[in-house]
């Protein structure tokens, strides 16, 4: 309610400037001048215009580092660490390009305003400058090329060592499932043509390695424990996207992708951390004062989570996934309560 | 070969002085350049209506996602029952909105208006190279835009799949409902615009090559149709790509040939096509879809060079880096596309060779972005309403374009992909900045095509107005989407984690709104100078380029005698004679490109 109040000031607001202008400009003298071409008065006006306007716009960059920065989700796998330094370095690079430039740019525009006998300066060409400015691009650039790969590399050159765990995650329309390996510590076959009855991964029956693979709804992983994660789809395309693990591969039917990380951070030590018990409380009040929410969903703890970030269908916006980062004994204390996929097909 | 070809056309001119043209051949079936910019232009900024009406609803959905509006009700109809937005019509409009913005207004509407208004007449020719496959090419333009909203008036919903319908989801209806009859709609249409939009590219590449007056060589085009020429040249070398997308896309959908599927299973039964890639068609159509960024782009920046230059009353800062920097844009435009696929599922290795072409193109980018700021100082600047929209392209080109370093990082691509940052990111590089380009476009040469001026202190307001209100949007939204918050979603509610962030989504659909209606100022403006506008005198601007010596009532062949023969480049703004006591034409401070060189005046550039 409080925002269409919002709207209806500015939309009132909007017609006081818009009014009050007209009667400023019908209380002016009529002038001889008006061949819709820009005088001195609209130079000098519109000159200044442009200083205000820089004003504000470096005030809403101000405005939203400073209180819209905190949204930057906290890091919680290894190479995040990284990630987030080349990003860091990557927003500095570019907001300290961007304040010079727009001030350059604005300032100009003041500076220069058009007056009545005013000379231009017939300046066409210098290559010294643009030299310049084509090299010092070329140079950052490079760095930041030469960074990126780095780490790009690093990312996605995942290697399988006896350590890793190796999870399938299974997207349809509009859930996730999580596949374990099992004892075996490989995936058993699977094929969209072996969906049938309960077996709603197409995981194939007749695959010895299939039998201890373990099929959940929840995906738990053990802190410190490199993943690697196999991506299937049954359905479209949907993309697997872990914000706080800095990690996203797209899910494609016909073909399986891969994506690691190191969960180095568990889901209790998140919740204490200091960003994340603050973000929850202000979340939480904010849901107190939430008429929509029935009773039951007013609290809420934070939990990791996995979501699909390439547009699959009607109810795309709630595809997700719990994900909980726990030490190895928790870990392995869930994963040995789990049932099989032998145990499954067993009952039936 | 051009001066051969002049003869000729000033005979023809001269017959066609005595046939009046009727209703139908003047308004309707027109081969005349003038006016096929100008219903280019009229169907472009009714579909712009229509696209950014669709933004608006978006944005109030987002807004409040858990309240309802009567206005979902009356404009989506069984979509919008109760004042409930339906989930799936969310995805239609973000669809036909993109489709629309794209391809309609700022393809067609951009490069059309401009590319048919000034190249004859900035080059010194009668018409274009082909006056009928001119007005072929806007009728295609125009049943295409009826099919695309035709669209919304299908049962189960126009194309939902985003813009980039990317398969399946796309093929198969039973994915979503959009993708019945709305899909086959959205790829007929597509299919027509392409046709449309290749018909008159070809033209204004033959024109611009063929049909120059004498003495305008290729070193002395306004920079102007250097970019209309080079966004023509891409458009040729990438539409045909997309049309190859969606024909196989089309036999996948009705033939059932497996180019982009395999191994679906879909509401409990598994489809027969196998072997298909949904990759493949993403290289398909990012093979078009990047460099339609720049088709969008160049015309903007080949605008606002030259309205900078004139109301800057300077020559434009380094017209050969210029125009190099046009070329680099468009060649490196056509190998970077894979930077929309860094987590694709493609080879990582293609990854590193896409990050380092994709930033390689921040360099000419840059050096235009310098180029224009070094243009401005020392000037002596008329802020007409082109003008601030050619500054404010400048800003919003320079604050797109940086953030584009982050997105064509592949490293930094992992955790922003796909997030508002993205959206950010093009709407100010592409959206609001070829926006701008187009309303400065439609300032400066509206007396050109109307022969009456617009109103300038409406278009003051305009412009403030828009400017405050598009950073207003799309900074905050760069901070959302570090946030991880995923577009195309309807609402953001079932995550509690954003629920902090739902101020910001109202602070930036309020400037939306604010913006949005600003736009109105321009509407009633551009609507009332028409009819009522301040006539027009024949070279208003005081700019050098030749559409300026041909008299404001518009004629069939665009000039009553001769051609005017060129002399020199078109940016002699403030140029001294040799003495250095007055300009070169005493008490003028340009030079118009049909005026001889002085005594003792050494030409610029060559």
């Amino acid at each position: 309610m409080t925002a269409l109040l919002i709207i209806i000031v500015a939309a009132l607001l909007g017609i006081t400037i818009w009014q009050i202008s007209k009667i400023f400009k019908l209380s002016q003298p009529i002038e001889s001048d008006d061949s819709q071409i820009a005088t001195n008065k609209d130079n000098e006006n519109q000159g200044k215009l442009f200083l205000v306007f820089i004003v504000f716009f470096y005030g809403l960059m101000l405005y939203s580092f400073w209180s819209l920065s905190k949204f930057y989700a906290p890091a919680a796998s290894d190479h995040a660490e990284d990630y987030d330094q080349l990003f860091f370095i990557s927003v500095a690079l570019i907001m300290f390009v961007q304040v010079i430039t727009q001030f350059m740019l604005h300032w100009f525009a003041f500076k220069y305003r058009g007056q009545k006998g005013r000379k231009a300066i017939f300046y066409a060409d210098n290559d010294k400058l643009e030299f310049i400015w084509t090299i010092i691009p070329v140079i950052t650039l490079s760095a930041l090329i030469i960074y990126g790969l780095f780490s790009w590399s690093e990312i996605m050159n995942v290697e399988e060592t006896d350590e890793t765990l190796v999870v399938e995650i299974y997207a349809y329309q509009f859930a996730w499932r999580a596949r374990y390996s099992g004892e075996d510590r490989t995936l058993g076959e699977a094929n969209v043509r072996f969906i049938e009855g309960i077996n709603q991964l197409g995981v194939s029956e007749t695959d010895p390695y299939a039998k201890d693979d373990i099929i959940t709804t929840v995906l738990h992983l053990p802190v410190d424990r490199p993943v690697l994660f196999k991506f299937r789809s049954q359905d479209v395309l949907h993309s697997a996207y872990f914000p706080f693990f800095r990690s996203q591969m797209n899910v494609v039917p016909g073909m399986t992708t891969q994506f690691g990380f190191t969960p180095t951070t568990t889901s209790k030590e998140i919740r204490n951390s200091d960003y994340m018990v603050d973000k929850v409380r202000n979340i939480n009040e904010i849901r107190e004062n939430n008429d929509n929410l029935g009773p039951d969903e007013k609290s809420y703890e934070f939990e990791y989570y996995l979501l699909c970030n390439k547009i699959c269908g009607v109810s795309h916006y709630n595809m997700q996934m719990k994900i909980v980062v726990e030490t190895e004994e928790e870990y392995q204390k869930w994963i040995s309560e789990q049932q099989t996929f032998g145990e499954l097909t067993a009952q039936n | 070969m051009s001066v051969a070809a002049q003869p000729l056309a000033n005979d023809h001119a001269h017959e066609e002085g005595h046939h009046e043209p009727t209703f139908i051949e003047k308004y309707i079936f027109s081969t005349d350049h003038k006016m096929i910019a100008k219903q280019y232009l009229i169907s472009g900024l009714i579909m712009g209506f229509i696209g950014i009406a669709m933004s608006m609803l978006m944005r109030l959905q987002l807004a409040w996602p858990n309240e309802t509006f009567w206005i979902y009700e009356v404009l989506l109809g069984r979509f919008g029952e109760d004042g409930v937005m339906d989930p799936s019509i969310y995805l239609a409009l973000s669809t036909i909105h993109g489709t629309i913005m794209i391809f309609y207004v700022l393809t067609a509407g951009l490069s059309g208006t401009f590319s048919n208004l000034l190249i004859p007449l900035q080059i010194g020719a009668r018409d274009m190279a082909s006056g009928f496959m001119n007005m072929l090419s806007f009728w295609l333009f125009f049943i295409s835009c009826v099919v695309i909203v035709s669209s919304f008036f299908v049962e189960a919903g126009p194309a939902s799949a985003g813009w980039t319908v990317y398969p399946p989801l796309s093929a198969l209806p039973q994915a979503i409902g959009g993708s019945g009859l709305g899909m086959t709609l959205w790829l007929v249409a597509i299919t027509i615009f392409v046709a449309s939009s290749l018909l008159g590219s070809l033209n204004y590449i033959v024109t611009v090559l063929n049909l120059r007056t004498q003495g305008m060589t290729m070193t002395r085009l306004p920079l102007t149709i250097w970019a209309f020429f080079v966004t023509a040249i891409i458009g040729v070398v990438s539409f045909p790509v997309l049309l190859a997308a969606g024909l196989l896309l089309l036999m996948d959908r009705s033939f059932g040939t497996s180019f982009f599927l395999s191994d679906i299973y879909i509401q409990g039964e598994v489809l027969s096509y196998q072997g298909g890639s949904p990759v493949l068609y993403e290289h398909l159509f990012w093979f078009l879809g990047h460099p339609e960024v720049y088709i969008v782009l160049l015309p903007a920046l080949g605008i606002t060079s030259e309205i900078i230059a004139t109301n800057s009353r300077k020559p434009i800062f380094g017209y050969r880096a210029m125009i190099a920097s046009i070329l680099a844009i468009a060649f490196l435009s056509t190998v970077v596309w894979g930077h929309h696929m860094f987590v694709s599922g493609m080879n990582p290795f293609l990854g590193s060779v896409f990050t380092f072409t994709t930033l390689l193109i921040a360099i000419p980018s840059a050096v235009k972005a310098f180029n224009y700021i070094t243009t401005l100082w020392k000037g002596n600047l008329q802020l007409n309403p082109g003008m601030l929209f050619s500054i404010g392209l400048v800003s919003t080109f320079i604050t797109g374009g940086l953030t584009g370093i982050i997105l064509g990082d592949s490293t930094l691509d992992i955790n922003v992909h796909d997030t508002y940052f993205v959206i950010a990111h093009f709407h100010l590089v592409m959206g609001i900045s070829a926006l701008y380009g187009l309303f400065a476009g439609i300032y400066h040469w509206f007396p050109k095509m109307f022969g009456r001026m617009m109103n300038k202190n409406l278009g003051y307001v305009h412009f403030w107005i828009t400017a405050v209100g598009a950073y207003g949007i799309f900074f905050p939204m760069h901070f959302i989407g570090m946030a991880g918050l995923p577009r195309r979603y309807y609402k953001f509610t079932e995550f509690p984690y954003f629920d902090d962030l739902a101020n910001t989504n109202i602070l930036i659909s309020v400037f939306a709104f604010i913006t949005a209606g600003a736009q109105l100022f321009f509407v009633y403006n551009f609507i009332s100078s028409i009819f009522y506008g301040k006539r027009a005198e024949q070279n208003p601007w005081k700019s050098n380029t030749l559409e300026w010596t041909t008299p404001v009532k518009h004629i069939h062949g665009n000039w009553p005698g001769e051609i005017p023969q060129v002399h020199r480049w078109s940016y002699d703004y403030s140029k001294l004679n040799k003495e250095e006591t007055d300009y070169v034409i005493a008490g003028q401070d340009f030079v118009p490109q049909n005026v001889p060189l002085q005594e003792h005046e050494e030409e610029m550039d060559d």
